[in-house]
């Protein structure tokens, strides 16, 4: 007994034990039971099978949900993508001592809790005090009802989702961008390439691994994102703005319907899986690389 | 740098005549400043905005003559008036039990395992450690319907200890992933020389690993609390009462009462409860930054 218990391997296994009993116990047993959940009538006394993904996917405004869903993951993510790239380029045009401070106030909208900066924005975008109203009727422009529209609220979601994601982006590619050796950008101006072939050829291809895994990352977070959508809008106007987790919410805990939101949050089980699989596959492909040089 | 340049200088006057090299690189330095600081004003507008609100008495605020991004009579009324209301100071005692608790568990389990992983192969352990990986990406939007029958199940509904059972889910996975990169990058040299002074596994890992990785440990640290600290959709649905309530969930349902918003308050309150990662971040961003790129740069 006192040897099996020094056994490398048992020793190994009793340390990995508690995060073994949290994964196992805390998240593959919710998403099984969610599920199972997701398969039961509304009083959760019969099972139904399928019946309410069908019922879901019969509806004009889970059509809706849907629709809003992939818009504004598309949306936030390219332009977090495009911005922090711009971001990390100007940053690395700077001297070293510098950064540090730019670096540092860039980060703030990433370091204050999500659902804290919202109520800010929320304030912002007021109907009857929004201090954006106030400057576009200074300018003699018409006002805007930021979240009372729409088309306008959903622009707000994205801006929101941007201004808090791009200094992410940002830091992650300043960090590639730091490792690409300066000998590849020499070589490549004795080549004779300009500003645009040097990204071309030099900056994109080296890049290529972090950027897919950062906007695959991103992709997995911004379209399970609650935080925005639930206190800017909850869904209104007339629940035209829901993305899955607040409609989830909604239809879960705020109606009680269980089994109803368990289907609505499984539905973004097939991207969330397939962003996983391409993201694991970068992840390992350059632990080869970085084994291999 | 300046041989990439000036050759590519050289390459530029055989076609036309340039302004000198360090005139062009000046003005792309200039550029680069003043797009940042554009770039800086847009990000700082909500929290400069939320500042200027919450220095404002509600009379100030809903006049609406006056510019609504300047104070005309500055007063810390709504911060003194929510450090001495008793919902306020049991939400902020609150969010620091749970992100305390949780912070010390995630960090046990992870270093535990992330040791084991990086150092002890055993059956099953590169499938654990793409499982953990694979956890991380597995969103909290996604499991907080069949928490929300668990924890009723466990008699845990509207009570603070909940989130201490359920928050590691969100921050073991990743702070075990960077801590396995950082285990992996100790030189193997290092156990060898313990294991024949005749350290035991634990006595390598409290004497040799935690002080090795202590940057990483400060990183994942750090991970955890904001993760905690900030928290936003298990509180709204699992708790209710003022009692049990965190911060991020607290200022909204105590400072909107029938559609009577406390904008002043509300802004204090946020910022207030903002403090503890920004004040975090401000001495420790050198760590915060490693912990963010941790994926992106190395393991």
């Amino acid at each position: 007994m006192r040897r099996f218990l020094q056994r490398r391997s048992t020793v190994a296994f009793l340390m990995c034990l508690p995060l073994i009993l949290l994964i196992g116990g805390l998240v593959v047993y919710p998403a099984l039971y969610a599920i199972y959940l997701a398969m039961l009538n509304k009083r959760m006394t019969q099972f139904v099978g399928l019946g309410n993904f069908e019922f879901l996917l019969r509806r004009a405004t889970f059509h809706l949900v849907m629709f809003q869903s992939c818009l504004f993951a598309v949306t936030a993510v390219a332009a977090k993508a495009l911005l922090g790239f711009l971001l990390a380029h100007l940053m690395h045009v700077i001297p070293g001592r510098h950064q540090r401070i730019w670096r540092g106030l860039l980060l703030i909208p990433w370091v204050v809790p999500l659902a804290l900066s919202t109520l800010g924005w929320w304030w912002l975008f007021d109907p009857s005090y929004s201090a954006f109203n106030w400057l576009l009727a200074k300018l003699g422009a018409p006002t805007v009802p930021w979240l009372g529209a729409t088309g306008w609220a959903r622009f707000c979601m994205i801006l929101v989702n941007t201004w808090y994601g791009t200094p992410f982006f940002m830091i992650m590619y300043l960090a590639a961008l730091k490792s690409v050796p300066e000998q590849l950008f020499e070589a490549a101006a004795i080549d004779g390439a300009g500003a645009w072939g040097k990204l071309r050829f030099v900056t994109l291809p080296m890049m290529r691994n972090i950027i897919s895994i950062t906007v695959l990352f991103s992709l997995i977070v911004t379209f399970a994102d609650f935080t925005i959508v639930r206190i800017l809008t909850n869904g209104g106007p007339r629940d035209t703005t829901h993305i899955f987790a607040t409609y989830a919410f909604q239809m879960g805990i705020q109606s009680g319907d269980i089994p109803l939101g368990a289907a609505t949050s499984l539905f973004m089980l097939p991207i969330l899986a397939v962003a996983s699989f391409f993201i694991l596959r970068g992840v390992s492909r350059r632990d080869r690389e970085m084994a291999a040089a | 740098m300046s041989a990439a340049a000036s050759a590519a200088g050289t390459a530029a006057t055989r076609r036309r005549r340039v302004p000198s090299l360090a005139r062009q690189r000046r003005w792309a330095l200039w550029g680069a400043y003043s797009a940042l600081g554009v770039f800086v004003f847009m990000f700082l507008v909500p929290p400069f905005y939320m500042l200027v609100t919450s220095l404002k008495t509600s009379a100030e605020i809903s006049e609406q003559r006056t510019s609504p991004w300047l104070v005309a009579h500055p007063t810390l009324a709504n911060y003194f008036d929510l450090i001495s209301n008793d919902n306020f100071r049991s939400f902020f005692l609150n969010s620091a039990k749970v992100t305390i608790c949780v912070v010390a568990l995630s960090m046990v389990i992870s270093v535990l395992a992330a040791f084991a992983l990086a150092r002890m192969r055993f059956f099953g352990s590169s499938v654990l450690a793409t499982g953990v990986f694979l956890t991380y990406l597995i969103p909290d939007s996604l499991l907080f319907i069949p928490f929300f029958r668990i924890i009723g199940k466990l008699g845990l509904v509207n009570n603070a200890w909940a989130m201490v059972l359920i928050y590691p889910t969100l921050a073991v996975p990743f702070c075990t992933w960077i801590m396995i990169g950082y285990f992996a990058s100790i030189p193997k040299e290092l156990d060898e020389a313990a294991l024949i002074d005749g350290a035991g596994w634990l006595q390598m890992l409290f004497r040799i690993f935690i002080p090795v990785a202590m940057p990483g440990i400060i990183a994942a640290t750090i991970f955890a609390f904001t993760v905690s600290w900030g928290q936003f959709i298990y509180p709204l649905a699992y708790l209710y009462s003022s009692d049990q309530m965190v911060l991020t969930v607290g200022i909204i349902s105590d400072l909107i009462r029938a559609d009577v918003f406390q904008w002043g308050k509300i802004m204090a309150g946020s910022l207030m409860a903002a403090a503890p990662p920004v004040v975090i971040y401000a001495f420790l961003m050198d760590y915060y930054i490693a912990g963010l790129t941790a994926g992106a740069t190395k393991g």
